[in-house]
């Protein structure tokens, strides 16, 4: 049998992986978009963190957090395109311009925060977070209802664009381009896909949603910003795109796993478990290179992953 | 701009003029770029980039820090270029360094007998080890099973990172301060002191002679040779009779090998100790060095010696004026996509028409 307590803790820790899982959802499906197009997007890290700060200036400035999220998401879709000029304009290698990306978004996202903000007596400024919003009915479920249904509105909307962005990628003519892109972008060209424009589009798209993840860090979950606010969560994202095998519909039961051991391990160590943490916050790097292995005979990368389209004309 | 257009164009061959005019007018257009944000934090930029170099360079024990600075810099520069010399993309040097300070502290720690002579070679060899086993994993993974190497490197990263954590919270924390942090190495492991009162240390000495034996390797050896022709051709080396895994292999291990005696540098020269913190993201620097050097060594020591202006001067900026210190990662990023633009002149020429 098990026990109230046990139950409450169950709750518990599945409404924490659900709030854990929320920035990753965010990051994955952009990072998706942008994979499937064909380009690896390493400034993800550093646009989450962008997102976080922005997100929080603009929330905390006028005291309107959708504001603040808005906010987040033009800069994300900005830095996207700044990335995209570098990797599809300029043909710039993918992985050197991506990392450039996160390292200066990274000081950046911390400067303009600390220039901005004047400090007032050591406790760092902070904004009362999103709350939670019961969905009637289903909220009142025993055990599950209270962690699924009582959420923060940015994890709702994140858990509907994934089955939208599975939509997107293989139903419609626009992720037939998007896919065409990423496995053949000469061939893509031949039949008229203006190959640019698609991965302009994808790396807005990746830009905008990985910052609302990062929005989601400082304004959903802590509601304050401190430097490396992401703790490596964009990086979590590039494995969870790997770990899912670039099938958008996966995001959410690879999401919920990467997130549920982050709850586990937060949870143990909250009820004061000597347990190695670290062990536990390494998984999904170790999980996501074990699934490489695994499939590396039949992944399904997009073929032209990394590689930089000039027309020779 | 009626009936003009702008046409781009490959260059047939690259001058060798445009390439060395590249990487310099780059990192001049990134510190013009880069005076916008100090100017954001309320700092004239001429007299932040004063204090910068004044900072950095302006007297004896500023040098000798800045110094102390380029040796894991030049490290981890030229670990990453000699993996993408081959083309193997090493973006796993941040990991490789802790798992080359981890090994190497394990050895240092234990090596309380033996006489510094012969101490410290072996904890070079150690740490040297300890980063190209790390980097061997993803290299037989790429060669064996095609799994891309740019991910499960940076991954690794982070999978090092916390089980050097996990050790150092474990088993390994610091009984006395509770601190996460190994026991203190052995004495005569301790890298000897240069200039007295300073921390320039012997790994300032090796991060160099490491730098002349890659420049030896590229332009007197047989094993440079293949590199460079994997690097440019993989399929016609392999025609050509190189065996084209086995040498990513082995530059994947001594990539990670120069970027774990990094490890050793800031283990054995700075902290005594293995810490957690033991690097502000070198290895991710080191792309950027590598990069900017224009994958050469002599690029390489220039680079490293920018990278470590622009670290330990920006900390003076701060100290000076305030400007907040995560204006160093900002440079260092403005520096790496300037360049990225400047690669591109000197691939393509850009001309303006009439139409």
């Amino acid at each position: 049998m098990t026990s109230p307590t046990e139950l409450v803790m169950i709750t518990s820790i599945l409404a924490m992986a659900f709030r854990m899982a929320a920035p990753l959802i965010y990051g994955t499906i952009g990072e998706a978009f942008a994979e499937k197009a064909g380009v690896l997007n390493l400034g993800i890290e550093g646009m989450m963190l962008m997102g976080a700060s922005a997100g929080f200036l603009v929330g905390y400035g006028t005291g309107d957090l959708w504001l603040g999220v808005g906010a987040a998401a033009v800069v994300g879709i900005m830095l996207g395109l700044v990335m995209a000029f570098f990797t599809v304009t300029l043909g710039a290698q993918q992985h050197v311009a991506g990392l450039g990306m996160t390292i200066a978004c990274t000081g950046l996202s911390f400067y303009i925060y600390r220039i901005s903000i004047v400090d007032v007596g050591g406790i760092p400024p902070h904004v009362k977070p999103f709350g939670t919003i019961p969905i009637p009915y289903l909220s009142e479920i025993p055990v599950l209802g209270d962690a699924i249904f009582n959420q923060h509105a940015l994890i709702y909307i994140g858990i509907i664009l994934i089955p939208l962005a599975a939509f997107i990628l293989s139903k419609t003519k626009l992720g037939l381009s998007i896919r065409a892109v990423g496995e053949n972008p000469s061939a893509a060209d031949t039949a008229g896909i203006n190959v640019f424009r698609i991965r302009y589009l994808c790396l807005a798209i990746a830009g905008g949603l990985s910052a609302i993840g990062g929005a989601w860090l400082s304004l959903s979950q802590s509601g304050m910003f401190l430097p490396g606010l992401t703790q490596g969560r964009g990086w979590v994202c590039i494995a969870l795109v790997v770990f899912c095998n670039w099938s958008p519909l996966r995001i959410l039961g690879g999401a919920l796993l990467f997130g549920g051991i982050d709850a586990l391990q937060l949870t143990m160590q909250g009820i004061g478990w000597r347990v190695p943490y670290q062990l536990f916050l390494m998984m999904p790097y170790v999980l996501t290179i074990i699934a490489l292995v695994a499939v590396a005979r039949r992944a399904r990368a997009p073929a032209a992953l990394l590689s930089s389209y000039k027309r020779e004309d | 701009m009626a009936g003009f257009k702008i046409t781009v164009e490959r260059r047939l061959l690259p001058s060798r003029r445009l390439e060395i005019a590249a990487p310099v007018f780059s990192i001049l257009v990134a510190l013009v770029i880069s005076a916008v944000p100090i100017s954001l934090g309320g700092v004239n930029p001429i007299e932040g980039y004063y204090e910068l170099l004044y900072g950095a360079l302006g007297n004896k024990l500023s040098l000798t820090e800045t110094f102390a600075m380029f040796s894991p810099l030049l490290l981890c520069g030229v670990a990453v270029a000699l993996a993408f010399t081959c083309k193997f993309w090493n973006i796993g040097a941040e990991g490789q360094l802790y798992c080359g300070g981890l090994v190497a502290a394990f050895f240092a720690v234990n090596a309380g007998g033996l006489p510094a002579p012969v101490a410290i070679p072996l904890m070079l060899v150690a740490g040297f080890l300890g980063g190209g086993a790390w980097a061997a994993i993803p290299a037989v993974l790429k060669v064996r099973l095609k799994v891309d190497e740019v991910v499960t490197t940076l991954l690794g990263n982070w999978v090092m990172y916390y089980l050097v954590s996990a050790i150092l919270f474990g088993p390994w924390r610091n009984p006395k301060t509770g601190w996460p942090e190994s026991p203190i190495i052995a004495e005569s492991t301790f890298y000897p002191i240069l200039v007295p009162g300073s921390r320039f240390h012997l790994g300032i000495v090796v991060s160099l002679l490491i730098a002349v034996a890659f420049y030896i390797i590229l332009k007197k050896t047989k094993w440079g040779f293949e590199l460079l022709a994997i690097g440019g051709n993989p399929a016609s080396s392999q025609a050509m009779g190189i065996s084209v895994a086995k040498q990513i292999i082995l530059a994947a291990i001594v990539s990670g090998g120069i970027a774990g005696l990094a490890g050793v540098g800031q283990v054995a020269g700075i902290h005594y100790h293995m810490k957690t913190d033991l690097s502000p993201g070198f290895g991710y620097t080191g792309v950027v060095i590598a990069m900017v050097g224009g994958l050469n060594p002599i690029g390489v020591v220039l680079a490293s010696f920018l990278m470590a202006v622009v670290v330990q001067g920006t900390q003076a900026m701060h100290r000076a004026t305030g400007v907040p210190w995560a204006l160093a990662e900002v440079i260092q990023g403005i520096i790496l996509l300037c360049l990225l633009v400047g690669i591109f002149f000197t691939k393509y020429r850009v001309r303006m028409v009439k139409a």
